[in-house]
Parts: structure tokens; C-alpha cells; sequence
């Protein structure tokens, strides 16, 4: 049932660009392996190649030892090979049903079984623990669920291997878990999964074994219980990785309140919520996906109509009806969206960066020069790295267009900044840039708010987390009860 | 997001340098090709007189299509410039001849009547545009539907005004007014001028003011834009705005021309300036494009409608054929755009 897999000297290269370099190994049948890398290491084109998605410019893949080319994600469907993709490849349109049966539909005779595949349909959205009616349209769930919409689909395709490319970016602990208990059933009946994922600590509670590669190389495997994230997080950057976090900066007792939040309630989102958060304080917020943290700030800035509540900024009240109060007032707020709501990617780097800003740099026309220099400071401020300023933000990493996102919502020099999931989807070092730039903003004076549902973020870097639960702010934790065990009870309410 | 993204983007982003080189001096080469291959059918096709009288032509389309590079940026279209022109021009003239017959008795300056004539045309172009911003924005209506409805309103209007008929700017006027479209400045016809101007102050504000920057910023991605601080709504009405302006430029060089107004002035404006605006390598779903491309995609349609009219290869019937052809066929080329 099961199936085995060897890639010899797998290389592929797009235009000039060299991606993978002759990767050899192999996967045995009936396990789960996590692939880990950096951003640009190949692991996923590699994979994509495995799938059918891609094809090897050069060298052999073996599939129960027969050497294979797949010439699409049919072919390798057929072989039991299935790539789970993330949110974004299904049909807002379609109800869940036709997304998970698109191409594969079931038929009576001429016409479309439509309930043969509605059953078929419930019972994987069961198995994956979504409780969602399956004729419910794609584009009416969150995020979340459409990743889960993701999982169950490959679930019907009934696959001998299966590959999972950073499952968990969007879901919750609890979600988490249900995928994993689900992961242990597949190996059960004899699956190979591979599961990509920057999360360590999934990786090191998942999987049997970690392959690591690294610049388009394979450089080492070696079973899940002999190393430590420690040393995984080494082998990915392929130099010692000190401690991620800084030393959380000094909040002398009376540093004023720069922000505050008087009983903010968001229709359907959050009900009477209120908290503070100091000058030079890193404020997180944890809690479910749809726990409304998101709706809540979004309200908070005037993107989303808020019903009730009162904001204070620096000791004055202020209403803000849009964005541009917000910003004027002291106040960003950085989408956790980053390519829908973050940055403008088809748009060049120095336009992002002075996008909200842009004023400064129109006397009436736009100095372009002085934003060219503005681009070059925040390359160097926040350790963008990139070989050529005048690119599109598209063709950044994921970690080096979250920091041109950073520097963006920085550029109006806010006393207080949102930051909603800011190392989603980026690699290791780049994440562990960010943390020191949170503590940076921080100790400069500014209020830092961190959404995150990674809870060790919250944990390494918040002086107090505040948990929200259905719309309510459940709890607020100081720095010397913080741990995973009590932020997750808090979330779930099992406390 | 993903890994693979920043290695599938690598590859593509060498591509597009290539394709957006193209687009950028694509219909630049057409036009130059079209030229020689006039020059070579026809031995009148190069003659200042020609180039004069093409460029004067063009100048009614190109100036809508200035504006309507704005809307289309933006991410909005609008139909409805063809009708908006004829209603503009028959509310012009109706009111200059009115003002003929003397305000409460009194006569007025014709000379002042021409410039309250200009003045309205501004006022009507500026006001229905920001109709159609304030429907499309904060009426969440889709503007090719907006402007569909509108299309039909202002036509119906410009009809019922003319009781079916012409609507003809009485004599003395026409005299006076004349020059606006007939006189020349330094050789060079006044609508030339004028569309000179129009396209080297919109590529100056596309592209170097910070207004400029926000209309490509909510066609690049709307979503980004709102979350960025840009007053979307306000930016978008104002493209609208624009866009009616320079309907009401357009019209106040076109009435001079022929002196009336029927149900039939300006019909199919709208496709010939979108598609100026189309083949000048304007995306048509927005984010990005150049006036200067939308200006030589407007002489780039009259040249081949001009060649078309002074050889005998085929019927001036067939010329809208031909036009649609190379439309057709721009289109083709950018499908690998983005």
C-alpha cells in the first residue's frame, strides 16, 4: 500500500537561476519525514517535482524503483503522490463539495452524482475536523478552513504519499493537534508523508525523521529523536544560530500608558474589550483562529465599523474613522495578510516602502531619489536582502518582504504599531531578525502589539498576553505566568 | 509565502523584464512600422499637411483616453464618454444660443457667451464624473455597470434636448468660435496643442505626484492600498472627475468643428479610447500603464485608419475591421503579461 521514493542527482533550474543542484536520497515507505530549509532552499520545488508540478531538468526520481517523469499532478495523483497546497488554489466561488471534487467528479450515468459526493465530502471534512456544511461556498470561510478544505481534499484522493508544505501557517493549536492525530492515523495504514514546515517543535513532535537541505543541497538526515530544534535550526542556516529571542527590553514601573482601549466591541467579532499597553512595552495578543483578535484591531484602526468603545493615545481620546486617522494619530496596524493586505507586490520596493508616506517625499512632485534613499536605509536598517533594489516586492523571500512590510508600517513613525502574525511563513533567521526589531521598537518607546498564535513567540517576546476567547478578552497574563499550558488553556477555555 | 514562490518569481521576473521592455516600446516600433509602410503605399501619407491633419483628429480620442488611462489604472472603466461628450456639446450650444437671444433683455457679449459655454462644458464634465466616482464608490455598483446606465441616460438626454434633431450653435457664434478648432498656434492646430498639453500633465501627475502613485497603488491592489492609509474611495472619485474633465475638453475643441450636436456626435468614443488606452499596453484590469503609451496608441489607430483612407488596399468600409484586428491582436500580446 505504502510507497518508496528515490531522487538521485535532482537538479532544475529556472531561466539562469540554479535551484536545486543534484539532490540525492530517499524516503522509506510508512513515514514521516520532515524537510526542512530555509526559504530558497528547493525543498519545495523539489517537492513539486515529486508531485507534478515541475519537472527535473536533470537526474532520475525512483518510485518503488521504477524511474518516473511526471508530466502532471494527474500522473503523480495516479502513482498515490499528493501535494497538499495552501489556502489559495481552491475556487472561492464553488461550495466545498465542487472545490474537493473539482476535476475528479463523481457521475451517475451522464450526469454528476451530486450526493454520492456531498457524503463523500462530509465524511473527509470530518475526519480533518471541520465542521462546515459541505455546500458552504469557499470564499464565506476563513482562512483556516480553507487550508482544512485543502487537507480533506487530498484526503479523497486517497494517496500513498503525502506532502504537506507548511499545513499549519494558518491554523490554530487546537486545529494543529486534530491534523496530527489525523497524520498518526495515515502512518497507521501505512502513508509516507512529508511534512515541510519552519515550526520546530511540530516538526520534532510529528515526525520520524528530518532531512535538511540548504541552497538547492541536500546536507543531512538524521531520526527526529536524536536532535534537538537547536540543532536542527544550525543545520537549515548552516551556522550556529545563537538564542532567537533578545533579552526582553527593561519597562520601568512608570512608563505611561501610551495606548488604551475602553470596552471596543466589533459586531460579531469582540464584545466589550479593554486593555492598556504602555510606552516601550511588546503587548501580545493569543488566542483560536476567529477568536476576533484580527476583526478587533482591524476595528481598532476604522478598517472595520466599531460599534462601541473609546481609544486613547498618548492620554487623548481620539476617533479614528479610517487608516489615515490612525496613522496621523500615532497608530499602524500590519495586516497578517501580507500579499492581500500588506504590501503592494507587483509594485517596486521603494513604492512600498513610502506608500503610506508618500507626502514627505512630494514637493509637489515625488523626490525619487530621496525615496531610492529611504529604500537604501531600510535595507540596511531592517536587513532586507536583496541584490537589486529595483525589483518588484514579489520576488523578495517571504522573510525579506515581511521586513519591507515592517519598515513600511514604520515609516510614519507610529508611537503605537499592530502587528498581526509578523513571522508568519518566514524562515528561521529572518524570524529571529524580527524579534530583535520588535525589542528594538520597544526600547526606542514605542507600544508593540503582537498577534500571534505561534504561543513561544508570544512567550519570548511579550512583556503581557492577553488571550481572547469568542470575541472576549479572557485573561491577561504577566510575564511570570507565562506559559504554553496556561495561554492554551485560556484560548480553549478548558482552564 | 512559500519557498518555491521566490524561485518560480526569479525566473518569471527575468521574463517580464523582457515582456515589460516590449510593452514598453511595442506600439512605439508599430507605429514607426505603420509610418514606413505608409510612406511607401503612399506618397502624400508623409506630408506635414497629413501629419496635421491626422494629429488634429486624434486629438478628440487621445485627450478622453488620457483621462480614461486614470479610470482604467484605477482598476474602474467608463463607457460612457461618447454619450457624456454629445450631452455636454448639445447643452453647450443650447445654452450659448439661448444666451443669444439676450439674458432678461439684455444682450449679451458673444465673446462672454463662448467663454460660459467653456465654462459649463467644465462644470457638466466634472459633475457627472464625480456622479459616476460617488456611484461607483460609495455605491458599490460596478463601474461598467454605472457607466453602462449612464451611456443611455446622457444620449437619451442629448436626443430629447435636440427633439430628435440637430442642435446647431447659431451663426454669429460659429465665426468667433471657430478658431478653437481651426486656428493654429506656431503651425501647429490648436487641438494639437491642447492634447500636447493634456498628455504631458497627466504622464507628469501619473507618475511624479503622489495622487498619481495612489491611483496605481488601488489598481496594483486595492485591499493593500486601503490597509496602507490611501483615502481609496476619494482617490477613485477623482479619476472619474478627471476623466469628465477631459470629456468636456475634448468636446470644446469638437464643437467648433462641425457647430452641432445630434444624436449621433461622439457615438463609439468610448471603445476607440479604451482601446487607445488598450494598445498603448495598459492592462485593462489595472495597476499599471503609461499615458504615454495611451497617446501613441490613439495615433497609432488613426494612422492605420488614415492609410486605410488614402490607398485603395481595401474598402474604407472595412477600416473598423482592421482597427479590431489590431486590437485583437495587442491583446494577444499581452497575455503573457503578469
Amino acid at each position: 500500500m505504502s510507497l518508496a521514493v528515490r531522487f538521485q542527482g535532482i537538479e532544475k533550474q529556472f531561466g539562469p537561476v540554479r535551484v536545486l543542484h543534484g539532490v540525492s536520497f530517499d524516503l522509506a515507505p510508512g513515514r514521516i519525514y520532515g524537510l526542512l530549509g530555509e526559504n530558497g532552499a528547493g525543498k519545495s520545488t523539489l517537492m513539486k517535482i515529486l508531485a507534478g508540478y515541475e519537472r527535473a531538468n536533470a537526474g532520475e526520481l525512483f518510485v518503488d524503483e521504477r524511474a518516473r517523469d511526471f508530466a502532471s499532478s494527474r500522473d503523480a495523483e495516479h502513482a498515490g503522490i499528493v501535494l497538499i497546497h495552501q489556502e489559495l488554489n481552491l475556487a472561492d466561488h464553488l461550495s466545498i463539495t465542487q472545490n474537493m471534487f473539482l476535476g475528479h467528479e463523481l457521475k451517475k450515468g451522464f450526469f454528476l452524482d451530486e450526493a454520492a459526493m456531498r457524503d463523500d465530502a462530509r465524511a473527509a471534512l470530518n475526519d480533518v475536523g471541520l465542521h462546515k456544511n459541505p455546500d458552504t461556498k469557499v470564499r464565506d470561510l476563513i482562512v483556516a478552513e480553507k487550508q482544512l478544505v485543502e487537507i480533506a481534499k487530498a484526503m479523497l484522493r486517497s494517496a500513498r504519499l503525502l506532502i504537506m508544505d507548511e499545513p499549519t501557517a494558518t491554523l490554530t493549536p487546537s486545529e494543529t493537534q486534530r491534523l496530527f492525530g489525523l497524520m498518526a492515523r495515515l502512518k497507521e495504514a501505512g502513508t509516507t508523508i512529508v511534512y515541510i514546515s519552519h515550526k520546530l517543535d511540530e516538526v520534532e513532535r510529528v515526525t520520524d525523521e528530518v532531512i535538511v537541505m540548504r541552497d538547492g543541497r541536500f546536507v543531512a538526515r538524521a531520526p527526529t529523536d536524536e536532535l534537538t530544534r537547536q540543532q536542527m535550526a544550525n543545520l537549515m542556516v548552516g551556522r550556529e544560530v545563537s538564542d532567537m529571542f533578545s533579552d526582553k527590553p527593561h519597562l520601568p514601573d512608570d512608563a505611561p500608558v501610551a495606548f488604551e482601549v475602553e470596552g471596543a466591541s466589533v459586531p460579531g467579532w469582540a464584545d466589550g474589550i479593554g486593555f492598556s499597553v504602555r510606552k516601550g512595552e511588546v503587548f501580545g495578543f493569543a488566542g483560536l483562529v476567529g477568536a476576533g483578535r484580527t476583526e478587533l484591531f482591524e476595528a481598532l484602526v476604522g478598517l472595520r465599523p466599531l460599534c462601541a468603545g473609546r481609544v486613547v493615545i498618548d492620554g487623548k481620546t481620539v476617533k479614528l474613522k479610517g487608516p489615515r486617522e490612525a496613522m496621523q494619530q500615532g497608530l499602524t496596524y500590519l495586516s497578517e495578510d501580507r500579499k492581500g493586505r500588506g504590501l503592494h507586490v507587483d509594485m517596486a520596493l521603494k513604492d512600498n516602502l513610502t506608500m503610506m508616506t508618500l507626502e514627505r517625499y512630494a514637493h509637489p512632485l515625488i523626490d525619487t531619489r530621496a525615496e531610492r534613499e529611504a529604500l537604501n536605509a531600510a535595507v540596511k536598517d531592517f536587513g532586507i536582502r536583496t541584490g537589486n533594489a529595483s525589483i518588484r516586492a514579489r520576488m523578495l523571500s517571504g522573510g525579506n518582504q515581511q521586513k519591507l512590510a515592517l519598515a513600511k508600517f514604520l515609516n510614519p513613525d507610529p508611537r503605537v504599531i499592530v502587528l498581526d502574525e509578523p513571522t508568519r511563513g518566514v524562515d528561521v533567521g529572518a524570524k529571529r531578525d524580527i524579534y530583535f526589531l520588535i525589542h528594538r521598537l520597544a526600547a526606542e518607546g514605542r507600544a508593540v502589539i503582537v498577534i500571534s498564535s505561534e504561543l513561544i513567540e508570544l512567550i519570548g517576546l511579550c512583556h503581557r498576553v492577553a488571550v481572547m476567547r469568542a470575541g472576549e478578552l479572557v485573561a491577561t497574563l504577566g510575564m511570570d505566568l507565562l506559559t504554553e499550558e496556561r495561554l492554551i488553556a485560556h484560548a480553549t477555555g478548558t482552564h | 509565502m512559500r519557498p518555491a514562490h521566490t524561485e518560480d518569481t526569479e525566473s518569471e521576473s527575468r521574463l517580464s523584464t523582457v515582456a515589460r521592455f516590449m510593452f514598453g516600446v511595442g506600439p512605439l516600433i508599430g507605429l514607426i512600422a505603420l509610418c514606413i509602410g505608409g510612406t511607401l503605399l503612399n506618397g502624400d501619407f508623409a506630408t506635414v499637411d497629413n501629419a496635421m491633419n491626422v494629429l488634429t483628429r486624434t486629438s478628440f480620442i487621445g485627450i478622453i483616453a488620457v483621462g480614461m488611462t486614470f479610470v482604467i489604472i484605477s482598476g474602474g472603466i467608463d463607457l460612457s464618454v461618447g454619450s457624456m461628450a454629445a450631452l455636454i456639446a448639445g447643452s453647450m450650444i443650447y445654452m450659448m444660443n439661448a444666451l443669444m437671444q439676450g439674458f432678461h433683455g439684455h444682450a449679451v457679449p458673444p465673446l462672454l457667451i463662448i467663454a460660459l459655454g467653456i465654462v459649463l462644458a467644465l462644470v457638466l464634465g466634472a459633475l457627472f464624473g464625480f456622479a459616476h466616482g460617488v456611484l461607483v464608490t460609495k455605491g458599490r455598483i460596478e463601474p461598467f455597470i454605472v457607466t453602462l446606465g449612464t451611456l443611455g441616460i446622457f444620449r437619451a438626454l442629448l436626443t430629447w434636448l435636440a427633439d430628435g434633431g440637430a442642435l446647431t450653435l447659431d451663426n454669429s457664434l460659429v465665426d468667433l468660435y471657430g478658431p478653437v478648432y481651426y486656428a493654429s498656434l506656431l503651425h501647429v492646430p490648436v487641438p494639437i496643442w491642447v492634447f500636447a498639453i493634456v498628455a504631458a500633465g497627466g504622464a507628469l501627475v501619473l507618475n511624479r505626484t503622489v495622487y498619481g502613485r495612489h491611483v496605481q497603488a488601488i489598481g496594483s491592489n486595492e485591499q493593500v492600498a486601503r490597509y496602507a492609509a490611501i483615502r481609496v474611495d476619494r482617490v477613485k472619485i477623482v479619476t472619474y472627475v478627471l476623466l469628465g474633465l477631459c470629456v468636456a475638453v475634448a468636446t470644446i475643441l469638437y464643437v467648433p468643428r462641425l457647430g452641432s450636436a445630434t444624436p449621433t456626435t461622439g457615438l463609439l468614443w468610448e471603445l476607440e479610447a479604451i482601446a487607445s488606452v488598450v494598445v498603448g499596453g495598459t492592462a485593462l484590469k489595472g495597476g499599471e500603464g503609461r499615458v504615454i503609451g495611451t497617446v501613441i496608441g490613439a495615433i497609432l489607430l488613426s494612422v492605420i485608419n488614415n492609410i486605410l483612407n488614402l490607398t485603395s488596399i481595401i474598402s474604407v468600409y472595412l477600416n473598423a475591421a482592421v482597427q479590431g484586428a489590431v486590437i485583437i491582436l495587442v491583446a494577444f500580446l499581452q497575455r503573457g503579461r503578469r
